[in-house]
């Protein structure tokens, strides 16, 4: 392949950023280990990829949809809402594949409908899922009056807790979804139209791109992953809970733009977005163990949401500048 | 005569890093000349632009203003010794009035309170002056951009400007409100105004300009009177060759009917009617919001059709799926590159290739090295300049960028008809040939090309027919020969 160095000036940049990000991670560690003794234990280290497993699973979804230049923060509110049906349909039938299928079709819906709200509607995708989220959370406790549903099938618990080779299930299904999506992202025909349609979709709409099919789709699939993070999520909890996922949305895009990708749409990448939600995931880790009150945790969060998008939008300056500069030698 | 210079700049040099901008340029200014900067994109006219009015700083040579050193280090400055640059892109602020935009630097003020009155009664004398017919509480952004101009030429004229720089003024007028800056331009120069005047439009320059600056990657060329030259020899001046035929349009024989259009009705298009038959180049002639974008747009579904149908190879066109469109063989390259045609944060070989993925696709991976290929025949033969096909394509000059985007539809196996909208909008006169050349090149092949254009000689050079627009309806057709720019126009208007 060909390289010129100016010509590679994006993903220079975001090369660069992702150097960055590893060495704060590498940071990050290095400081709760010296803080902590229980940090650097094979234990802790499982628990930590156990956790960041279930925001990976979701962030994917959500990497798909900021390239797109759109979002969803209903996720949270799905987390109960998949949570409830797949326990009630696993409660009813003792099947674990049923209960699955029940919980991808609770994503497939929630996709369609804020899917349909946006391409079809024309309503702003933030402005729509926020009405999205507030109806599924609602669903969720007006179906249980608000209380939670404990799971009767135990081996269900197996899907959260289990290990497969010593290492934890969610944690081999969030890798194997990295990996092709990183494959489809990068080498298909579908990954390229994403980036496209991010990156301006009035071009890719008359360059003969199928723009709001590409959108709904995604927005499916989204749905689809969120879905699959609250199944598993579920049988951690043991629980179908009306009020399990809340903030999650948060959590998933704050890490997500933390790792490079752009609020604006077209420019990011999977393997940027996994070192932010590792970011995350270890800085919430590491609060626990230091035993901080989890009040804090949300004062961090916060506090991460505003360093990223204020990343992203210095990016975006920096992008501009470069552009300018060279248009007007 | 000889005596003075109103403004002279010699033996310039500039540097950028990696670049020598300006090696050596010579320019003067006399009072009351219209003198004309032409150069291809590059060549350094925005350099010596921005040395003059204080943006840049010159590396090595002189700056004179009426004989004395110009001391100009800042644009400030430049402002002060009555320098007024009139951008491209204008620089009024829209949510304010048009005196406020005229006077906000030198508000008529007694002890800080202005004098809203005087202001107002200036505004409007400098108004007549250009024949703005406003009210001058106006806020500029509600005016159309030709009125927006006018304001900026009296912005100019009120900082009491001794010399005038305009770059590429016309390029977003129609033709009525070129004549008016025509006019105007002639009032400057009989005030004893100098004026500085970029254009890529030849024709124009030749008839307004006294003289002629030619400019070509940073050296000097010549200056000559502008009554000495030819259109052909400012040409080869700017490409430093002799461009033999600027149109080599050759019609061929035309084919079966490709592109039917029936009775096509939108918000902004009325009962529009017409075929292209393989091999011909249909030319849509008319002003600027005559319709002929929103035209193209309803053929390939962008926009919404009310009624009418589009048929391509005897199958009706979806009114609501460019995807289906450009599957069914129609490609459109946009008038606006910049926001509807090029990914910027994209690189040439990804914006290549968007519309085409489908034959590069084995299996479900997109073979690379078969795209690599491809994109690269279409680099060398469109002779696209670039390092690497990696490169963004943001950092292409506009020939380049218009050119990847043919080549985008071009690389298509399927393609049968291509819609080019202003297909040199911005474009330089070397890359300019180059497209007419390849248009022409593609209707040998039996592609029937749409060309929406409001260059009349483009129009009248290239097109085997010529379809003429105003509000939305056809109101003429002409076969190539038929037409003339007056023709045309009086279509038009």
């Amino acid at each position: 392949m060909e390289k010129t160095s100016k010509g590679h000036f994006f993903k220079s940049i975001t090369r660069f950023e992702q150097a960055a990000l590893v060495i704060a991670l590498l940071a990050i560690c290095i400081v709760f280990s010296i803080l902590s003794s229980s940090f650097m234990t094979v234990l802790n280290i499982t628990n930590v990829l156990r956790q960041v497993s279930l925001m990976v699973i979701a962030g994917i979804g959500m990497v798909l949809l900021l390239l797109l230049g759109e979002i969803d923060i209903s996720v949270g509110s799905l987390q109960a809402a998949v949570g409830i049906a797949s326990v009630t349909v696993l409660n009813a039938t003792g099947s674990i594949i049923l209960a699955l299928l029940a919980a991808l079709a609770t994503g497939v819906v929630s996709g369609l409908l804020n899917g349909i709200i946006v391409t079809k509607g024309g309503v702003n995708s933030f402005i729509a899922t926020l009405g999205t989220m507030a109806i599924i959370r609602g669903i969720g406790m007006v179906v249980t009056k608000a209380v939670s549903i404990p799971v009767r099938v135990p081996e269900f618990a197996e899907i959260g807790a289990g290990q497969l080779f010593g290492i934890p299930v969610p944690v081999i299904i969030s890798a194997a979804l990295v990996i092709f999506f990183y494959f489809v992202l990068n080498h298909t025909i579908f990954g390229r139209q994403i980036y496209a349609i991010g990156g301006n979709s009035e071009a890719a709409k008359l360059a003969g791109l199928p723009v709001q099919k590409i959108k709904l789709q995604v927005f499916v699939l989204a749905g689809v992953l969120f879905a699959l993070s609250a199944f598993i999520l579920a049988s951690r909890l043991d629980a179908g809970q009306p009020i399990a996922g809340q903030g999650f949305e948060m959590q998933v895009i704050a890490a997500v733009i933390l790792g490079g990708v752009s609020m604006s749409g077209g420019n990011g990448t999977l393997s940027g977005a996994l070192l932010g939600m590792l970011i995350l995931g270890v800085i919430q880790n590491g609060l626990v163990l230091l035993n901080v009150s989890s009040f804090y945790h949300d004062i961090v969060r916060g506090a991460v949401i505003i360093l990223a998008v204020y990343l992203d939008e210095r990016r975006k300056k920096n992008a501009a500048k470069q552009l300018l500069r060279s248009s007007n030698k | 005569m000889e005596g003075e210079f109103l403004l002279e700049v010699k033996g310039v040099h500039k540097h950028f890093p990696g670049v020598h901008a300006l090696n050596g340029v010579n320019f003067q200014l006399r009072r009351g000349e219209v003198h004309a900067l032409v150069g291809e994109n590059g060549a350094g006219k925005s350099t010596l632009i921005k040395i003059i009015s204080g943006v840049h700083n010159i590396d090595n040579g002189e700056y004179l203003i009426e004989g004395k050193p110009a001391n100009i280090r800042t644009p400030h400055e430049a402002i002060e010794k009555g320098i007024s640059v009139i951008y491209q892109e204008l620089t009024l602020i829209p949510h304010m009035s048009i005196a406020e935009n005229i006077f906000f630097s030198h508000l008529p003020n007694t002890r800080g309170k202005v004098n809203w009155k005087e202001v107002y009664e200036k505004t409007r004398e400098l108004m007549s002056y250009v024949g703005l017919d406003e009210n001058p509480r106006t806020k500029v952004g509600y005016l159309p951009v030709a009125k927006q101009q006018l304001v900026e030429i009296i912005k100019a004229l009120s900082a009491n400007a001794k010399i005038i720089i305009m770059d590429e003024p016309t390029s977003a007028l129609s033709n009525n409100e070129i004549e008016n800056l025509c006019r105007i331009i002639k009032e400057l120069k009989s005030k004893g105004i100098g004026i500085i005047y970029i254009s890529h439009k030849l024709d124009e320059i030749l008839e307004l300009s006294d003289r002629i600056t030619v400019l070509r990657d940073g050296q000097y060329i010549d200056t000559v009177e502008t009554a000495d030259v030819t259109q052909d020899k400012l040409v080869s001046m700017m490409v430093g060759r002799e461009l033999k035929d600027m149109y080599p349009r050759q019609a061929c024989e035309p084919g079966e009917v490709v592109l039917e259009v029936k009775g096509l009705t939108t918000e902004k298009v009325y009962d529009v009617s017409f075929n292209v038959r393989a091999g011909e180049i249909v030319g849509f002639s008319g002003l600027m919001g005559a319709g002929r974008t929103e035209l193209a747009r309803a053929i390939i579904g962008a926009d919404k059709r009310i009624s009418g149908q589009v048929i391509v190879n005897g199958k009706a066109v979806p009114a609501d799926a460019t995807d289906k469109a450009l599957e069914m063989g129609i490609g459109y390259v946009p008038e606006d590159r910049k926001n509807h045609g090029i990914f910027a944060q994209c690189c040439i070989r990804k914006n290549m290739t968007i519309s085409a993925l489908k034959q590069f696709k084995n299996t479900v991976k997109i073979n690379r090295s078969n795209e690599t290929l491809s994109v690269n025949k279409m680099v060398e033969d469109l002779h696209i300049k670039t390092p690497s096909i990696e490169q963004l394509i943001s950092k292409l000059s506009g020939g380049n960028q218009q050119k990847v985007i043919l080549a985008r539809f071009l690389m298509m196996n399927g393609i049968k008809v291509l819609i080019i909208d202003e297909p040199t909008r911005g474009i330089d006169v070397g890359a300019k040939a180059e497209i007419y050349n390849i248009l022409d090149q593609l209707t040998h092949q039996g592609l029937a090309v749409v060309m929406i254009s409001s260059e009349m000689p483009e129009i009248l050079s290239m097109c085997d027919r010529i379809y003429v627009m105003k509000k939305g309806r056809v109101t003429a057709e002409f076969k190539r020969g038929e037409a003339t720019q007056e023709k045309l126009l009086s279509k038009a208007i």
